[in-house]
């Protein structure tokens, strides 16, 4: 038999979920963070494209909630349990957050990246879910393809070359 | 924020007329100091989705040599000027007479890296000088930063600021290639000026164009 795999595509701000054995990608992280939460059981992962650490800094009428950490991996818990999945058996990688550009300000907006990975990494610590590995910080974009039936995370760097986590 | 729902084919309008005065006096700099023809296409102003943002540029895996600045003043914003990778070879290879250079081939050159930071300097200066004296808005804009990375990367640096108080960004997109060059209509550069949305209202009152 042919199995078929599709890749599931995330855009900016945006969550999916992919199941064994489709993978779940999202392409270019700057400054945002890719956070994947899987079963390694069932072989199902969600992945959120997160743009903005708080939702506090939310000033439009709706609110996307992929947008923000604080709400981006609560709504795909709440995803992932219409999948079936029991939050206690989830697991988390991590990937993003650099800091693309280096400019003499204080902006706050600058150091965005840094933020970005502090805040998914409170959100998780408040839902107990455990940080298995990350990839995080430095200067460059990242493309990232997390596979649920290995549970690997793989990562695409610019003149880097692609590291599996 | 509801400007984004105020904002008519006249609004368009002026702003596509910036992105023309602007990207005009930079494709002239660029053609004086390279001394060759530069084409120019009529400037795009849309209201996009981010994910449609990083499309109009390659898409968010597409690698490309950027510069980017943050303008302050008057107006506030974020500026691009984008170029696939085999264009910028050839305009540094060119400026610095050295047919080796490669951005996609690291350790670059001082000489490179440095020629590439002026380009982006003469080019954004030229844009946003003209930019200024035809609304008279004072426009301070930061040092150019240079980078060699995934579109999605580095158009979403701009978009932190918006992507506050909007899921959609206006953009005056601007194309110019080599001219007579066979093949470089799909080379092309673009320059990307993506106004703060509190910003949109001084660049119309300054036309004399006012928002309902």
């Amino acid at each position: 038999m042919i199995i078929t795999r599709q890749v599931v595509k995330v855009g900016i701000a945006d969550m999916n979920v992919a199941k064994n054995p489709d993978t779940i990608r999202t392409s270019g992280l700057g400054s945002c963070v890719g956070v994947v939460l899987y079963d390694e059981f069932q072989k199902i992962a969600g992945l959120v494209h997160v743009m903005l650490p708080d939702s506090s800094l939310n000033r439009t009428e709706s609110i996307n909630l992929a947008k923000f950490a604080d709400t981006g991996i609560p709504a795909m818990i709440e995803q992932l349990k219409l999948e079936g999945v029991q939050p206690f058996k989830l697991k988390a990688k991590i990937a993003g957050g650099a800091q693309m550009f280096q400019f003499a300000s204080s902006r706050d907006t600058l150091r965005i990246g840094p933020r970005n990975v502090e805040a998914v990494k409170a959100c998780l610590l408040q839902f107990k879910i455990p940080l298995i590995a990350e990839e995080t910080g430095g200067s460059s974009g990242r493309t990232i393809e997390f596979d649920p039936s290995t549970g690997l995370l793989n990562i695409r760097t610019v003149n880097q070359g692609v590291i599996d986590i | 924020m509801g400007i984004h729902q105020n904002i008519t084919s006249i609004h368009l309008d002026v702003l596509k007329e910036i992105g023309n005065i602007g990207a005009a006096h930079a494709a002239t700099a660029l053609s004086s100091l390279l001394n060759k023809k530069i084409d120019m296409k009529v400037p795009k102003v849309e209201m996009v989705s981010f994910d449609d943002m990083m499309d109009l540029a390659g898409g968010p895996d597409n690698v490309v040599t950027a510069i980017y600045l943050r303008i302050e003043g008057d107006v506030s914003g974020s500026m691009f000027f984008i170029l696939p990778i085999e264009q910028s070879n050839a305009f540094i290879r060119n400026l610095i007479q050295d047919p080796t250079f490669d951005f996609e081939k690291p350790p670059l050159s001082e000489i490179g890296i440095s020629a590439m930071q002026e380009l982006g300097n003469i080019l954004s200066g030229s844009y946003l000088s003209a930019l200024s004296d035809f609304t008279r808005l004072k426009i301070y804009p930061t040092v150019p930063a240079l980078t060699v990375d995934m579109v999605g990367a580095i158009i979403s640096f701009g978009l932190v600021e918006l992507s506050q108080v909007s899921d959609y960004v206006i953009v005056i997109d601007t194309a110019i290639h080599e001219e007579d060059v066979p093949g470089s209509e799909d080379v092309r550069g673009h320059f990307f000026l993506l106004p703060d949305p509190e910003s949109f209202d001084s660049i119309f009152k300054s036309l004399g164009v006012t928002l309902p």
